[in-house]
């Protein structure tokens, strides 16, 4: 019996390795009879990276106006677990949502016409690169506040267990939005419903400008979920194999009913906050060569060289899908330049669904 | 048949249609378990319906309301409770940023058809946090329609709408009205969009205009000035937004006098909205006397007894005020 207990404090810097650019450098370790998988992941996110550097473009020569936050480097969290999700399942996203939108499907025309502002855009125009949505892929929508639609992919959650459905309900943030109130409701109703739900942190070490350490008094968002005990796994997010694990395991919980889990994907964007410069002069801690060093940590050539050593991918055949991915990415562009802009007289539709009188 | 029903009644037979009519619908908020049922508006709907559908919440009303968004988008009704308005400010960005910008962000591709139900609970020395009105706030929101019902049969009426309707709902009810009664017909389903204010008693010579509690006061100020040989037009606005202004011009047409009562905040309020529509709309000159406005003191509420009495307006307060005006 004791009337006072002292409780063990979390380490402030509980990563260690993980949140070290010199580390994790090495080719991934794969398994031979994932390969199919690993060679159409690898595409997945050069794909990604490829339609991201393009809109960084547009943004740098002023052609697309909208605020774009762009993950390039972190491309492997949402290839990873998009592999485990499906058309009927519940995804939303946030400021930084591109590879989500594309990792589960989205179509990538729609996704430079509407950052673009256009009437084919994927949200007609409504929406810029923030609020993105392709519904027929299990894409939900993305937002910009930052914990915003975290207690949205919830009630999506809730909605699945409700009707007997076998879905998942997703949400994708960052660890700046785990300085919101929000989560910490979110994760609680989550647990104590027992809900068919993955949070998912991409822990790029920054919000905006201001490094985790200077936000936090640790650097590990798990810590949320082991407070509202909450299954959890904290993963290099530039390793797509170890994310694919961790989400596998997650999700198939969730969707046995298990309750919902936790992911934690440290990783390191490689553009500024917003926009298509790389912005080392905005960022407090951020430095070229910290970035320098974590180019060498890149999700996409550690799974390259892997695959390449076993000879499971080649130099050609990797050239080959560059160049039809920047086909696709070309025409995509000139369809988005050349297509129509939202008409005057729709300005206020959709505002409601039903009449207003 | 018919029946007499209270305006508290009103609201737990609306949840009772609901729930049995429309199998997809579901409550989620604090104190729908309690034996106190908010107010006995929802008295025995976790037993009757099981509390998988009528579900108590943690002390979460951001999570919560959020939750209501997400599920509404997957084919659930669900209806959100906060039984003071007050908390349901740690909600407002499930309100405002998500709820009432989901359609539009999205181009219509999507829409929660989520009902908030939030109540505004004055009086009994609760003091500043306990007995706000803040419909004004939401009323200023494109894409949430904010319904403020008034009536028995409309409390009824109206949540039914409300939760139906394919857009977010903000329906607000006030304990001050609870133990109104009001002779009704069985339920028929009416259509939100299409409902609209209401001269709730007519009159000559001024047109009072309100929402909700107000409109009580409204209607027993008419019949105490009617005595006096003033004859008062009192229209209930019934949804604040979006807001048809037409019935109301109407009747100002006809009485060529008005006065707007609010029971929240004189500044960017309701009341001050309702007077901006008139004067924009209404022809030169047709005014007699210039447009009023009778609202609270722009100071929080208080919680002493001796306070409270000259905070809330009373009949007798706005009797005096609408002398003033002939």
């Amino acid at each position: 019996m004791e009337a006072i207990r002292i409780l063990e404090k979390p380490k402030s810097k509980q990563l260690g390795d993980l949140s070290d650019p010199e580390m994790f450098r090495h080719n991934l370790s794969i398994n031979v009879q994932d390969v199919t998988k690993l060679c159409a992941q690898l595409e997945k996110m050069i794909f990604i990276r490829a339609v991201e550097e393009s809109i960084a473009e547009l943004v740098r020569d002023g052609e697309v106006k909208c605020p774009c936050h762009l993950s390039v480097g972190q491309e492997a969290i949402a290839v990873g677990i998009a592999q485990h999700l499906n058309s009927s399942d519940r995804a939303f996203g946030n400021h930084r949502s591109h590879s989500h939108f594309l990792a589960m499907g989205g179509d990538m025309e729609s996704l430079f016409a509407e950052v673009f502002g256009k009437e084919t855009g994927c949200s007609k125009g409504r929406g810029g690169s923030m609020h993105i949505y392709a519904g027929e892929v299990g894409f939900h929508g993305s937002v910009p506040i930052v914990a915003g639609t975290i207690p949205v992919a919830v009630g999506a959650a809730l909605s699945a267990k409700l009707s007997g459905s076998n879905a998942v309900g997703v949400a994708f943030f960052g660890d700046g939005a785990c300085e919101e109130g929000i989560v910490h409701e979110s994760l609680n109703f989550a647990s104590i419903m027992k809900l068919p739900m993955l949070f998912v942190v991409e822990n790029n070490l920054f919000s905006s400008h201001l490094d985790i350490c200077l936000r936090q008094p640790s650097d590990s968002t798990a810590r949320f979920a082991v407070a509202h005990e909450m299954e959890s796994r904290v993963v290099d997010g530039n390793d797509v194999v170890a994310v694919d694990k961790a989400a596998a395991e997650l999700i198939e919980r969730a969707r046995a009913g298990h309750g919902p889990g936790f992911l934690e994907a440290i990783t390191y964007r490689w553009l500024g906050h917003v926009g298509g410069n790389s912005d080392i002069d905005v960022g407090v801690r951020r430095s070229q060569s910290e970035l320098e060093s974590w180019k060498k940590r890149d999700p996409i050539s550690r799974l390259y060289r892997a695959l390449e050593e076993k000879g499971n991918y080649t130099k050609s055949k990797l050239q080959d899908f560059e160049k039809a991915t920047q086909d696709l990415i070309k025409t995509a562009i000139e369809k988005a330049r050349r297509a129509p802009w939202p008409k005057a007289d729709t300005l206020c539709e959709h505002t409601y669904d039903e009449k207003v009188i | 048949m018919t029946k007499t029903i209270s305006y508290s009644q009103g609201i737990l037979e609306a949840f009772e249609y609901v729930l049995s009519h429309y199998p997809e619908s579901f409550i989620l908020g604090q104190g729908v378990w309690s034996p106190w049922y908010v107010g006995n508006s929802m008295q025995g709907l976790d037993k009757k319906f099981g509390k998988e559908r009528v579900i108590d919440s943690p002390v979460s009303e951001g999570v919560c309301t959020g939750v209501g968004v997400g599920a509404s988008l997957f084919g659930h009704k669900p209806i959100i409770v906060h039984p003071r308005m007050d908390f349901m400010i740690l909600a407002m960005d499930s309100i405002v940023n998500q709820a009432a910008k989901w359609s539009y962000m999205f181009a219509g591709q999507a829409h929660p058809c989520v009902t908030i139900r939030s109540i505004i609970n004055r009086g009994g020395e609760q003091g500043a946090q306990h007995s706000q009105a803040l419909h004004s706030w939401f009323a200023h929101i494109p894409g949430l329609r904010v319904v403020m019902p008034y009536s028995p049969k409309d409390a009824r009426d109206l949540l039914i709408a409300s939760i139906l309707c394919n857009d977010p709902v903000l329906y607000i009810d006030d304990r001050w009205l609870y133990e109104q009664e009001e002779y009704v017909e069985d339920i028929q389903e009416i259509d939100l969009s299409l409902q609209g204010p209401k001269v709730i008693r007519a009159g000559e010579d001024i047109t009072i205009v309100a929402a909700s509690y107000s409109c009580f006061l409204g209607v027993e100020v008419a019949k105490l000035l009617q005595t006096e040989g003033i004859s008062c037009e009192v229209v209930d606005l019934r949804i604040i937004n979006p807001l048809d202004i037409t019935p109301v011009l109407k009747s100002i047409r006809k009485t060529r006098k008005v006065i707007v009562l609010d029971g929240g905040w004189k500044n960017c309020g309701l009341a001050g909205e309702i007077i901006a529509s008139i004067v924009e709309n209404i022809e030169p000159g047709l005014l007699m006397s210039p447009p009023k406005r009778f609202t609270i003191s722009e100071t929080p509420a208080p919680t002493s007894i001796e306070l409270e009495k000259i905070y809330y307006p009373t009949v007798t307060d706005i009797c005096d005020f609408v002398r003033t005006m002939f």
